[in-house]
């Protein structure tokens, strides 16, 4: 595995996007940054903008209006950069599946990495996703 | 000659090793005080790492010249500023007459690379941040020095590195007269101002203006200012151990005392920032302005007295 990749998984800094959520997901995620999960073990840490991101932490029901603005984020993003789907509504549209205001699911719009389900997944769940994902690109390199 | 090979093995190196080790101790200090464990203690080397092989972006509206050239001159002055002092330190040199201004000079150096960066990324928040910075930089910097004049009065006048570490080598530190404690506390407090620590973390409030005038920057150019941060995380309080408490001594057991002595500096700054709320930028420059001033003057009158 090249050092670039090896140093990414060591610290990513991820960037929280919320496309519509009904902000259960993301006070999940803020949890992890809570003392009783503490994600800087792994050198995690919540990036300001979202130039310094290398993960892209994606939920809600990718809404017509913010999905414009997700490509963009994404186009933005410094490569290489992992995305990661948070939650029931950014992996499948969840209950909102039929609605007239979310016409796509996120990985038709931007390149998805893992998805992570839950309604809301738990912190617990959220942890292992990413380890999941840490292995998967391991053994892609 | 040899003087680019000081600046390779100590400015570059030796600082950038050293620095990153203390921003390792800075986070897990702050981990620690709010019951967490902390990250591994290799977490800022690759962290630089990491961020030498991402993309750099360029945002269309940045002046391209001015955008690139900011963060290398952040770096370049705290790491000349660091090996001034690391050669008086060390004894290789008598130094020159001024040697101290021109660390103080310097040590201005990054906060204006980091200003005109922001103002060069043409992002209004950049923009924000640059204007805070500047506003920042123009309150502590009087008090700093203020104190420090205090410190070359006490020396007999001396505005070399070298004759003020030999003074205190026969009077006993600086800080532990009147003028020199009440020097030090400010000085003190100056840094956390000089390092953007909470609570004078204004230009780069991270909940409000979103990393201020870094906002725009990615891969290694972050990496430069990273670096440049954790390089004065060094230099800073090395600086004020120098002047204050008699510098470091690299011979025997000496060396525990350095080490306490610089992790105990590096310890209060992060207490300091862990216990504090930011504050506005108004406030913060009536506080410098005032009482901290006035303390820096008190100091300085009391080193004119003789106390
Ligand atoms: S998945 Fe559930 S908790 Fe998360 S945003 Fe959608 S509705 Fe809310």
């Amino acid at each position: 595995m090249s050092l670039k990749l090896r140093a990414l998984l060591k610290s990513p800094w991820v960037f929280h996007i919320s496309t519509g959520s009904c902000n259960n997901c993301d006070i999940e995620i803020l949890d992890c940054l809570t003392p009783r999960f503490d994600i800087e073990r792994f050198g995690m840490l919540l990036a300001p903008s979202i130039k310094h991101a290398d993960v892209l932490l994606i939920t809600g029901s990718c809404n017509r209006k913010s999905m414009i603005r997700v490509k963009k984020l994404y186009e933005q993003a410094p490569k290489p950069v992992v995305v990661v789907a948070i939650g029931e509504c950014s992996c499948s549209r969840g209950l909102f599946i039929h609605s007239y205001n979310c016409p796509v699911p996120l990985d038709k719009v931007i390149p998805v990495d893992i998805y992570i389900p839950g309604c809301p997944p738990k912190p617990e769940a959220i942890i292992a996703g990413v380890v999941k994902l840490i292995q998967k690109l391991k053994g892609k390199a | 000659m040899i003087y680019i090979i000081y600046l390779v093995i100590f400015g570059l190196f030796l600082t950038s090793v050293l620095g990153l080790v203390a921003s390792w101790i800075d986070r897990k200090v702050t981990a620690r005080v709010q019951y967490r464990v902390g990250p591994p203690f290799f977490q800022p080397f690759i962290d630089i790492t990491k961020l030498m092989g991402k993309e750099v972006v360029v945002p269309n509206t940045a002046s391209k010249g001015m955008f690139f050239f900011a963060p290398l001159m952040s770096f370049a002055g705290a790491v000349v500023a660091s090996t001034i002092l690391w050669i008086n330190q060390l004894g290789y040199t008598e130094g020159f007459l001024g040697d101290l201004f021109v660390v103080i000079y310097l040590l201005m150096i990054p906060s204006i690379g980091i200003m005109l960066g922001g103002l060069a990324s043409g992002n209004p928040l950049a923009r924000i941040g640059a204007s805070r910075e500047i506003k920042l930089m123009l309150s502590y910097e009087l008090p700093f020095i203020l104190s420090i004049a205090s410190i070359i009065v006490r020396s007999g006048n001396s505005i070399i590195f070298h004759r003020i570490i030999e003074i205190q080598g026969q009077n006993g530190a600086n800080a532990l007269s009147f003028s020199g404690g009440i020097a030090l506390i400010v000085s003190i407090i100056c840094i956390q101002a000089k390092l953007s620590f909470a609570p004078f973390d204004i230009p780069e409030a991270e909940t409000e203006i979103m990393a201020g005038p870094l906002i725009e920057y990615s891969g290694i150019y972050l990496g430069l200012y990273k670096l440049t941060k954790c390089v004065l995380l060094f230099t800073l309080p090395f600086f004020i151990i120098i002047l204050f408490l008699g510098g470091l001594n690299l011979s025997g057991i000496g060396i525990v005392y350095s080490i306490i002595k610089y992790i105990a500096l590096l310890v209060i700054i992060t207490l300091i920032r862990n216990t504090n709320p930011r504050v506005r930028i108004d406030q913060a420059m009536k506080f410098f302005w005032g009482p901290v001033t006035v303390a820096a003057i008190v100091s300085l009158v009391l080193a004119f007295i003789g106390l």
